[in-house]
């Protein structure tokens, strides 16, 4: 796409009000080396605007106790916040029931839990566990802990030069044998958006499970885990501008029912003796010990707010942004785009010719540009483009087009020095 | 730009572009391989040790301009040390750029290197080729060194 092309579609739309946006995230406004900060490293983590910061706040200021746990008034309060946040997760995804959401400290830690809890106890030596090429490690290495501790088999779909699923050997990838599907939404090193509703479509046609990791997906497109049809649905708060140290795991009735706990504690019991425990029901049969309260207030205050500009608006500015930076980019000589899917979310990851990410970095920061430079926990898509590492500008809805010139111009410098 | 100017001067993109000694030694009597999983830097040292003497150094690899040119300008030094002279210098180039206490000035040509000290996230990538000798220095086989 062309610039030309791109004013014809102009954006904002009028009640897209970026300045009032810009003024919910305080840490926005400053100077970072004597320059105004562009913070595009937002698929690492987002930032989080007064709203979620308040609703920290206030919650230490005014309800803070532990939840579940006691008679007075403020452990009630605390406890009605928790599930009160809860209950927006629930509405977030569209799930059916709160109890099938567990309050986790993000996808990792989601990951992990149906790891071991769901697919461990099932899986026998020559079974199957199917992920892509394009996974985070969080979506990689606590399956190969499972493949190690049972003797199964991780298998990979590849991708192609794009960065897109190649799923012309998908069926025959799912098979008897294959005990779990765990797949991504949106890709974090290249900004892929898979065709996850299909995905799920043909693994269910085969009666496998399917958990979606949609750590990218949550800050830009809607989602309806019951529309989706996947058994798991997992995200991190933080990068959904949300606090860290929350996130959640969304699973289908039957199945959480079904898996043993986790991790061992208060909260998850129902009675304990020294001859039987008896486990809590859902969901607290897998939040052993205290949680991370007020981080689930600040996640439910998150989706409020998300939801109160609308999710549907958000991702069309940030397309918008995704496509001024990739035009203007692609402008420019010497810029090797990583990451060209036709279905993209807000995600530029690029090579500056004979210029290592690193140093891409470390002269971005100079000129006040945050951007991640590494290989963004991908390292097979690091291997597949034969590179070490990208650098990579990722957008939320609060960056700017000014941001975008601040990009194209610390990536001259670079230039410039490396001439 | 200035500390800019002062990390990427002229040496440190002269290095980078044409590092010394970047080849590898088939007779080497010592060498490690040198990695920082952080950005996916990887180099390879190899050294030939004769009496206590270096006699020959190099390196092989990729990674950002400081990691290469540190490493560059390291076996333009390190040639014709002895084992205790390299040692001394590792030490220092070391202290310098973590300002551990007991580092002394970098001086001489490996001055440039200093202002890597301005810029914390980058320091691992200045000492990854020191780590790496100093690794190959102390073992007879080929062994391996990460900067974390
Ligand atoms: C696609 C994807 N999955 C999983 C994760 C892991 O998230 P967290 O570190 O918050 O658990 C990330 C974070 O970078 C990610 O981008």
């Amino acid at each position: 796409m062309t610039q030309t092309e791109l004013k014809a579609v102009p954006f904002p739309e009028t009640d897209f009000d970026i300045e009032a946006i810009r003024r919910d995230f305080p840490i926005l406004n400053q100077e970072v080396n004597g320059n105004p900060l562009a913070y595009l490293d937002n698929a690492a983590s987002s930032q989080k605007p007064v709203q979620v910061i308040e609703a920290v706040d206030a919650y230490y200021r005014l309800d803070n106790a532990n939840v579940h746990r006691g008679v007075h008034r403020l452990s009630q309060r605390a406890t009605d916040a928790y599930e009160g946040a809860r209950d927006k997760v629930r509405g977030f995804l569209n799930a059916k029931l709160d109890k099938e959401i567990v309050f986790v400290r993000g996808a990792t830690e989601a990951i992990n839990l149906v790891a071991q809890s769901f697919v461990r106890p099932q899986i026998k030596p020559g079974d199957e566990i199917l992920i892509s090429h394009i996974e985070h490690h969080a979506n990689i290495v606590p399956w190969q802990m499972v493949c190690e501790q049972t003797g199964a088999k991780l298998k990979v779909i590849p991708m192609t030069e794009s960065g897109e699923l190649d799923l012309s050997d998908f069926d025959s990838l799912l098979n008897e044998r294959t005990k779990i599907l765990a797949i991504g939404h949106v890709s974090n090193a290249l900004g892929t958006i898979n065709p996850i509703k299909e995905m799920i479509g043909q693994a269910k046609a085969k009666s496998i499970p399917v958990l979606v990791d949609g750590a990218q997906a949550v800050p830009h497109i809607a989602v309806d885990v019951q529309d989706l049809d996947c058994d798991f649905y997992v995200f991190s708060g933080h990068k959904m501008f949300a606090p860290t140290g929350i996130g959640a795991l969304y699973g289908k009735q039957a199945l959480l029912e079904a898996m043993p706990p986790w991790q061992g504690g208060g909260d998850m019991i129902l009675s304990v003796s020294f001859s039987h425990t008896e486990y809590n029901t859902l969901p607290y049969k897998f939040e052993a010990g205290t949680p991370h309260i007020a981080g689930a207030v600040g996640l439910g205050a998150a989706i409020d707010y998300m939801q109160a500009i609308g999710i549907d608006k958000l991702a069309a500015y940030e397309h918008h942004l995704l496509e001024v930076a990739t035009a203007k980019l692609e402008a420019i000589d010497g810029i090797r785009i990583i990451g060209t899917a036709k279905n993209k979310a807000s995600v530029l990851s690029f090579m500056i010719e004979d210029v290592h990410p690193h140093d891409v970095g470390t002269i971005f920061d100079q000129q006040g540009v945050a951007i991640r430079a590494g290989h963004h926990c991908a390292q097979p898509v690091m291997e597949f483009y034969g590179i070490a590492a990208t650098a990579r500008a990722s957008f939320a809805f609060y960056n700017t087009e000014q941001e975008i010139d601040a990009l194209v111009n610390a990536i001259k410098t670079t230039q410039e020095l490396f001439a | 730009m200035s500390d800019l100017r002062d990390l990427y001067q002229q040496v440190i993109m002269d290095h980078k572009k044409n590092p010394r000694n970047f080849r590898e030694i088939t007779d080497a009597n010592h060498m490690a391989h040198g990695n920082n999983p952080l950005c996916g830097d990887a180099l390879v040292v190899y050294a030939k040790l004769k009496d206590g003497v270096i006699e020959d150094v190099s390196f092989q690899g990729s990674g950002c301009a400081i990691s290469v040119a540190s490493a560059s300008l390291m076996t333009e030094i390190l040639k014709g040390k002895t084992m205790e002279e390299a040692e001394k210098l590792y030490d220092n180039v070391h202290k310098a750029l973590t300002g551990e206490a007991g580092g002394g000035e970098l001086s001489g040509k490996l001055e440039v290197l200093a202002g890597v000290k301005e810029f914390p996230a980058r320091v691992k990538c200045a000492t990854l080729s020191w780590h790496t000798v100093h690794a190959a220095m102390d073992s007879d086989h080929d062994i391996s060194v990460t900067t974390e």
